[in-house]
């Protein structure tokens, strides 16, 4: 492809290529490809007492289940929400991808994706995700959770963090606006969401995305809150940005609507090593 | 599979299927929106499936305040009982080890559904055209033996020009180089007209040759020749707004410019 100012450059088009699984796969490869299939596989543990009772065939209760996808997110419940006693952890999905890497001390997994449940509400359910989950995982770890809830009378809250960079409009954003919150929600949900619903032609993708899906076919009530920010990283004013959302989730759950700011340092790391780009 | 996004599953016996292919300038996903958007269809289910990337937004057909906030998903089926006509459309793309199975997944629903004939809308890189393809319209058509039986007439007054079969090594001329069907940039476009030749399936393939970039007028392009040959709007004047754009069309090159750049 030339371009206006004559370079050539090399052409990319999200259009696959033709199929090449015509070509004989010898057993090697197709040996290689099914074991690496095995390893992608997300896999749900659950406490024992949980573990009994799915395989009696009966399914979680669950009448509000909220769900955070990425770090902002999950700091936000674990400092407004999970900082009360009140919660038992009952699972954790272990999930594996190219992007996985073990942290020092724990594997990766352990805390990558944790399921909670209230002690004294024992049908509202947490779950934080902080790791990433791979295209080709996102309907199995959605479909996989979703088995495992009973569906009647059931509210989805998903908070997602995403970044302002992915976020179009015909007015160019100033840096001031950012971070900010839209919604999306499925057919099947009545409330009123707290803040604007997303704009054409934004979308959601990734694990909210697929969460979306799976309660829009099921006729399943499901917001997305989708926190639009410019900061890559853990960030408080991030966080902060949820807290419309504590007006819903208040009314099935106790929640702290006034964390200190040692609770808050806690999940804002100030510097990364890794990234010492700018000392 | 399908699931109706209505109380009770709608019936496809005899309509006519259009459907686009993930490919080169998302030529065919952006015909089916002109066609979706103008003739005002209604969806009546989605198709749920792990092959595609999943994603999730507003209603982009929405014409007013009232039907914006609807959810849409990465696969939905459309329909116009009147025109019996139901469309697919594809918005997300199909993840790359699970092409076959999306394939099979669609000719077995096409096949159960009853649909009287498919109609794939698609595209080809522009670059890889030989000498030949370079002149003349950039439109090509393809029909399965099935279909070949009942539309050959209107293909033939058409005046389309089919598909060619290229060598597999241009240039070199050992004894090996029969020519067969290459759709580069196509994504499943030859993988589901073989299949559906297997099937015995009715099924037609529309491509453009085409590049990246502005595929605006590609995909009006598209959408007047099918139109030519399956008469969808009921206009017959040549004027070539007749369709109407959708409004998630809206910045497809990116966001508004900062005014402090100038």
């Amino acid at each position: 492809m030339a371009t206006f100012f004559g370079e050539v450059l090399s052409v990319y088009s999200r259009a696959v290529e033709e199929d090449d699984d015509e070509l004989d796969e010898n057993e090697e490869d197709e040996q290689i490809r099914r074991e690496l299939e095995e390893k992608r596989e997300v896999h749900l543990h659950w406490s024992p007492e949980v573990s009994e009772s799915l395989k009696s065939g009966n399914k979680l209760q669950c009448s509000d289940f909220i769900l955070a996808v990425g770090q902002n997110a999950s700091s936000f419940l674990s400092v407004h929400i999970l900082s009360t006693p009140n919660w038992d952890t009952i699972g954790r999905a272990s999930v594996w991808n190219e992007r996985s890497r073990a942290v020092m001390g724990q594997s990766c997994e352990e805390s990558a994706c944790v399921f909670y449940r209230h002690k004294d509400n024992p049908t509202v359910l947490i779950c934080q995700v902080s790791c990433y989950v791979a295209e080709d995982q996102l309907f199995q770890w959605t479909e996989k959770v979703f088995d495992c809830l009973q569906h009647r009378e059931l509210n989805v809250t998903v908070l997602s963090d995403t970044s302002v960079a992915d976020y179009k409009t015909a007015d160019y954003l100033g840096g001031s606006s950012a971070p900010f919150l839209r919604s999306l929600h499925t057919s099947a949900f009545g409330d009123q969401p707290v803040c604007q619903s997303l704009e054409q032609p934004n979308i959601v993708t990734g694990l909210a995305a697929a969460v979306l899906n799976h309660c829009q076919v099921h006729r399943i009530a499901a917001v997305v809150y989708q926190c639009y920010s410019d900061v890559i990283g853990p960030d408080s004013v991030t966080m902060e940005t949820y807290k419309p959302v504590l007006t819903k989730l208040g009314r099935s759950i106790q929640l702290d609507p006034s964390p200190s700011t040692d609770a808050l340092r806690k999940f804002v790391r100030t510097t990364d090593l890794q990234s010492n780009l700018y000392i | 599979m399908f699931i109706s996004s209505q109380r009770s599953a709608p019936s496809f016996r005899d309509f006519t299927l259009v459907m686009p292919a993930v490919a080169v300038g998302n030529v065919g996903q952006l015909a089916v929106d002109l066609i979706v958007s103008t003739l005002n269809m209604s969806r009546v289910g989605h198709i749920h499936t792990d092959c595609l990337i999943p994603m999730a937004g507003n209603n982009p057909y929405a014409s007013c305040k009232e039907d914006g906030e609807e959810l849409h998903t990465p696969a939905e089926v459309y329909a116009a009982a009147e025109l019996k006509l139901a469309v697919l459309q594809i918005r997300a793309p199909i993840l790359q080890s699970k092409t076959k199975k999306f394939r099979q997944l669609l000719v077995s629903w096409i096949k159960s559904s009853g649909f009287s004939r498919t109609v794939v809308l698609s595209s080809s890189h522009a670059y890889q055209r030989d000498d030949q393809q370079l002149q003349g319209t950039p439109l090509r058509y393809l029909v399965t033996p099935s279909l070949l039986k009942g539309s050959a007439d209107a293909l033939k007054e058409l005046g389309w020009r089919e598909m060619e079969r290229v060598p597999a090594f241009p240039g070199l001329t050992d004894g090996n180089t029969e020519p067969r069907l290459c759709i580069p940039g196509g994504g499943i476009t030859k993988g589901l007209y073989t299949d559906s030749c297997k099937e015995d399936l009715p099924l037609a393939v529309l491509l453009l040759f085409c590049s990246e970039g502005d595929n605006i007028p590609d995909a009006f392009a598209l959408a007047n020749h099918l139109n030519d040959w399956l008469h969808l709007l009921d206009d017959n004047s040549k004027q070539p707004n007749k369709w109407k754009i959708p409004t998630s069309w809206s910045l497809l090159f990116g966001n508004g410019i900062p005014p402090a750049l100038f």
